[in-house]
């Protein structure tokens, strides 16, 4: 799975970050999505994918 | 109650009138006619105060797809439009009282970031001791004074006004001021003179308090404001407008939530019982979930107009032609909940809507999730015997406002 974040889409919601908070962060300043891991390990997949699948704005790309 | 205008294909059509009525003793049920619009189609057209027609966005599926979609609006000066009330002339040319909520990227997202960091998931997770020592000390006030008393006067409104107060750099000691004020916009009967003055009162308000940051800065969210004011990021008039934005939606909202959740609590007694018992902050924060789902507070439907033609649904929105989405019953779409109609606190679904989607899905939501939280997982736990104090019947609900709840809540212990 190769995850990406359009920070422009973003809209800091946070969503990704309560789903799957070992993949995304928020920037202290702005609240902008901060990817930390573009390549997550399998156990992590379904909460990645729950997490795009919830992003208010469609700012996750998921190519799998 | 309908009335009768021409559909679009000419012919003759009975549009249902919106909002529409909940059923009598059905208090967190949305009314039976925005289930029967579901149950046909997840789409429908209704009519307004004034005669006009919009659509009326049923489903989940649907609802999601077009508040996400770029082609929709939520500037309210664009034609169609859905209003809720008369918009006066002055809010017309000054542009929208309730700041970026009611305007569409890239001016919306410029704003909303400027005040998006201390609403940041981890930023939030910080304040939660400071959230907690807040609602242990209303509690211990509460158990201090009379027996009986309104829960939301002692503890519903207080806990989230001090929250707010804090992050935003607001005294406190002025809530009468700005609650009141609050209500009278909130309140969807307010004739347009009332609420021009309230919002009149609070932007000056918060225009006075923004002045003070910039001599005095602190470690708020006003004061950060006030810099982009110095730094010329931001019209001194804009930051009062977001602070007036970021106060109401601060207070009102979660304030609904703890004192109507409460008395859905009250009313599912096995339930209530679950969430007392548990030690499992898991099981607290799927209650959250399950009550923002169920009891869903902001039951005027989100407002929206399409800027070009969209179809969706077998149906074709035209440009110029105004939406109604309206989560309530979205989050009660059989489609997406299981047994929609249940309060089910172990349910641990997070796709409902009750801080709508798309860009602007509400920003406090991590602050309104921590405080919901908090106040479930202490006040029912710490006043065991918690009940009311009044038949259900004598309840007076929020009907009238754009922000659903209870006027007042009689307890006793």
């Amino acid at each position: 799975m190769q995850v990406s974040v359009d920070e422009d889409k973003c809209c800091g919601a946070g969503q990704c970050v309560m789903t799957a908070p070992e993949v995304f962060d928020q920037r202290d300043e702005d609240g902008i999505v901060v990817l930390l891991d573009s390549r997550p390990s399998e156990q992590l997949h379904e909460a990645v994918r729950e997490a795009a699948d919830m992003c208010p704005a469609a700012a996750i790309e998921l190519s799998e | 109650m309908s009335s009768t205008v021409d559909s679009v294909d000419g012919g003759v059509a009975d549009v249902p009138e919106y909002p529409m009525t909940r059923a009598a003793g059905c208090p967190f049920d949305p009314p039976p006619e925005l289930r029967e619009k579901q149950r046909q189609a997840p789409l429908a057209r209704v009519a307004l105060w004034d005669g006009s027609t919009p659509w009326l966005v049923t489903r989940h599926a649907e609802q999601r797809k077009l508040l996400a979609d770029p082609r929709v609006s939520a500037d309210p000066t664009n034609p169609g439009y859905p209003s809720p009330a008369p918009v006066s002339s002055a809010e017309r040319t000054s542009g929208s009282p309730l700041s970026f909520i009611l305007m569409d990227d890239p001016e919306h997202a410029r704003l909303r970031r400027m005040v998006t960091g201390p609403f940041s998931v981890k930023r939030v997770e910080a304040l939660r001791p400071k959230v907690q020592r807040i609602v242990d000390e209303a509690i211990e006030a509460m158990l201090a004074g009379p027996n009986p008393v309104d829960l939301v006067e002692s503890f519903a409104l207080p806990v989230p006004s001090l929250v707010i107060c804090e992050l935003l750099g607001v005294p406190y000691s002025d809530h009468d001021f700005f609650q009141s004020n609050s209500r009278v916009i909130v309140n969807r009967n307010s004739s347009q003179e009332d609420r021009s003055a309230a919002t009149g009162r609070l932007t000056e308000y918060l225009d006075g308090l923004v002045g003070d940051k910039l001599v005095d800065r602190g470690e708020d969210l006003l004061s950060d404001l006030a810099e982009r004011v110095e730094a010329g990021e931001l019209p001194r008039d804009e930051a009062a407008r977001m602070g007036v934005l970021l106060l109401i939606a601060g207070h009102e909202t979660t304030a609904n939530m703890i004192a109507l959740g409460t008395l859905a609590l009250l009313e599912h007694p096995d339930q209530l019982e679950a969430l007392r018992e548990t030690d499992d902050p898991e099981l607290v924060s799927s209650a959250v979930e399950e009550l923002l789902r169920y009891l869903h507070i902001t039951h005027n439907g989100r407002r929206r107009v399409a800027l070009d033609d969209i179809d969706i649904a077998g149906e074709t929105i035209r440009a110029g032609e105004g939406l109604i989405v309206a989560n309530d019953i979205g989050n009660r779409d059989p489609e997406v909940f299981d047994d929609p109609d249940g309060l089910d606190i172990r349910r641990g679904n997070r796709r409902h809507m009750a801080f709508g989607f798309g860009v602007h899905q509400c920003l406090g939501q991590p602050l309104a999730r921590l405080e919901l939280q908090v106040v479930y997982g202490t006040l029912y736990r710490r006043v065991p015997t918690l009940r009311l104090a009044v038949d259900p019947e004598e309840i007076p609900f929020k009907h009238d406002g754009s922000v659903y709840g209870v006027y007042e809540l009689p307890v006793t212990w």
